[in-house]
């Protein structure tokens, strides 16, 4: 059971400015159904340009029921420019904290604010736009978003970026990228793993195949599994790496650029860019008689 | 507040029968069975009783039954010790709803080389038994299937799949954590091989399960050190667990048919219950092959962490596959392999029923529901008026 304070269990059990301004000065939507939370935030400005009202709906768990009530309270009567810059935290902070894994809903609160004051300000569509670069398919999550929480909250691990927006949370395929986000927006204190990781250090026999199957297992395995394949390691070669693709993925059409995008790409960024990848067909389908 | 607990798939109340009977073994009956003196003797022959009321519910011989930790590592041990003692054989053949103590330990052998087969469900939950034949060869070491889904409650038709892995002489594994105790088992006339079981899904304490061998079946120890379980688990054995545990075993027995017959009819008024009195709803699973005591419902539009806690006021206990309360971001991938849509997946709640609960509960829970239902529903987005 989630540890929630007193003030999030009031916001979930007694939820204020729930519903739909008619008539709304701006609309901000965030979320879908498939990713379990949802929320739809509408705004109506005074003459001076102060929230006088402000309504939500939301769909998702007691943290992103009371996250979106919070972000309501905190906003009204504020002057517009004055609420642009509400961030996630502020919202966590009013409601007496959530839970590490639940930061996520305080983050969609921020964002359907946001999408409000784009769509108000004129041109913007209602719905929370993706910006940039896609870096979590599952969860439609960008760079420019990932980059945002890390310095908003001082985040320094993948973990922690999946808690507060969700990357990382579905196949696991985009944790290597996190991690360098990560690293390259906290610098030196990041992740020590990435950093052992770097290029240029001599690794050992033992410890170069160790790495592979670690790279397989942590970075390329999720991915494909996502899609109904898989891999195995079959021997390393020097720089030459065999490995066999499973279901799917031995049917793909497609297992060539699997294999140079997703595979190679991934061993050569994380163990050595002199990485290069064979398939070994027949043992596949001798496997799979 | 009075608790209204419809969560016994996760946990059951010890009976209090069984607590009277394991009350001594805490304090004053302390010995050790394995002792050659007659204080911690009358320990081991109580030991030997358990093991005989197991054997009686299950239908075997005493000495095919290990008592273990937990169901977790009836699993474990089934599942590693065959493929350690068939090690030229590097293929496992299991399902993509099962429990993770199995398919955890399915998908590590994984990274170890293993080919691993994860048999797909149809919408209702149920297997497709040609496909799981068109798998079966010479390379695959274990099968294991479980008896009964903890979420949907579905049973899958084991002795037919048991016969039919038999057939080809490969080992077969069933997680029975779910089905001791909720329906008939007769290992006498079975093809299974392995079976596990865990104390506490059937009114025993927590800490210790089975673990059915067939006599015959190979299998290497997962625990060493002493002689303890005829060398097949070592480690002192968890006395008052499994005294506890034949105890259960012989409750489970006494009332079966009479007691699965209530809570089956308690089971039925509640979903007959809500669905009739909640739109947009619907009860996931095979309706027709369902253990007594589960019921598995999907509110559509809303979330089911939300559901619990409005349930949780009225002291009514249940659980949810929605991602919000597995704590990871996806819902549970039982009812993702039956391809329940998200909006049906998130909101889904279940409730699992006990000889314990009343009819009373049952419709306190009926008159509860509908409100929550809709105060949810005002609040989501995806619900247009």
């Amino acid at each position: 059971m989630w540890e929630y304070t007193d003030k999030v269990r009031d916001h979930f059990f007694n939820p204020r400015n729930v519903g739909e301004i008619t008539d709304p000065d701006g609309i901000g939507e965030v979320g879908s159904l498939a990713c379990g939370d949802a929320l739809k935030l509408t705004f109506k400005l005074d003459d001076k340009g102060k929230i006088i009202d402000v309504k939500f709906k939301t769909f998702g768990c007691a943290s992103a029921i009371a996250s979106s009530s919070a972000l309501t309270e905190i906003i009204k009567g504020m002057p517009l420019e004055e609420a642009a810059k509400v961030t996630n935290k502020d919202i966590a902070d009013y409601l007496g904290g959530l839970p590490e894994q639940k930061m996520h809903c305080s983050v969609m609160g921020r964002e359907a604010l946001e999408a409000a004051i784009a769509n108000y300000k004129g041109g913007a569509t209602k719905k929370h736009q993706l910006e940039g670069r896609v870096v979590c398919v599952c969860f439609g999550v960008t760079e420019k978003e990932i980059e945002r929480v890390i310095s908003e909250n001082n985040l320094t691990t993948v973990e922690q970026v999946t808690n507060y927006c969700k990357a990382g949370g579905g196949c696991g395929g985009c944790k290597g990228e996190i991690e360098k986000i990560i690293q390259r927006i906290q610098g030196e204190k990041a992740v020590q793993k990435a950093a052992a990781r770097e290029k240029g250090q001599k690794l050992t026999n033992i410890q170069k195949i160790q790495l592979i199957q670690e790279t397989i297992n942590e970075q390329i395995r999720p991915t494909l599994r996502a899609d109904g394949g898989n891999i195995d390691l079959i021997d390393v070669d020097g720089n030459k790496v065999i490995v066999a693709l499973r279901g799917m993925c031995a049917q793909c059409a497609l297992a060539n650029i699997t294999m140079r995008d997703l595979v190679e790409a991934k061993l050569r960024e994380f163990v050595s860019p002199e990485i290069f990848v064979e398939e070994q067909k027949d043992l596949a389908d001798e496997l799979r008689k | 507040m009075k608790t209204i607990y419809f969560d016994n798939n996760a946990t059951t109340q010890v009976a209090p029968e069984v607590f009277e009977e394991i009350k001594p073994y805490f304090a004053d009956l302390y010995g050790n069975p394995s002792s050659m003196h007659t204080f911690g003797g009358q320990v081991g022959i109580k030991i030997r009783q358990a093991r005989e009321k197991v054997a009686a519910l299950l239908g075997c011989d005493p000495a095919e039954i290990i008592f273990t930790g937990c169901g977790t590592e009836g699993d474990n041990t089934a599942i590693k010790g065959t493929l350690a003692a068939h090690p030229n054989r590097r293929k496992i053949i299991t399902t993509r709803v099962e429990h993770p103590a199995v398919l955890s330990v399915c998908r590590d052998y994984e990274n170890l080389g293993y080919l691993i087969v994860e048999l797909s469900v149809d919408k209702k939950g149920r297997l497709d038994l040609a496909e799981l034949e068109s798998h079966l060869d010479d390379n695959t070491a274990i099968v294991t299937i479980m008896y009964a889904n903890n979420e949907t409650g579905v049973v899958f038709p084991i002795e037919k799949i048991a016969e039919m892995v038999k057939s080809k002489g490969i080992i077969f594994h069933t997680d029975a954590v779910q089905a001791v105790g909720k329906i008939p088992i007769n290992l006498s006339t079975s093809n299974i091989d392995l079976l596990s079981i865990s104390g506490h899904k059937l009114h025993a304490p927590k800490g210790v399960g089975v673990l059915y061998v067939r006599k015959g079946t190979r299998l290497t120890p997962f625990m060493l050190g002493g002689h303890q379980e005829g060398g097949r688990r070592a480690g002192t054995e968890n006395v008052p667990g499994i005294i506890g545990l034949g105890k259960a075993c012989e409750l489970a027995m006494q009332n079966f048919e009479q007691e699965n017959k209530k809570v089956k009819f308690l089971r039925d008024k509640l979903e007959k219950g809500i669905i009739s009195k909640c739109s947009d709803c619907m009860v996931n699973g095979d309706e027709e092959n369902r253990l007594p005591n589960t019921a598995n419902i999907s509110f559509e539009f809303i979330e089911g962490e939300s559901i619990l806690l409005m349930l949780d006021r009225f002291g009514i206990c249940a659980s949810s596959g929605s991602a919000c309360t597995s704590g990871s971001l996806e819902p549970s991938h039982v009812l993702r392999a039956m391809g329940i849509p998200y909006t049906a997946a998130h909101g889904s709640i279940r409730f699992s029923l006990s000889r314990y609960n009343t009819e009373q509960e049952v419709d306190f829970t009926i008159e509860k529901i509908p409100p929550i239902i809709s105060r949810l529903r005002e609040l989501s987005p995806f619900v247009k008026k």
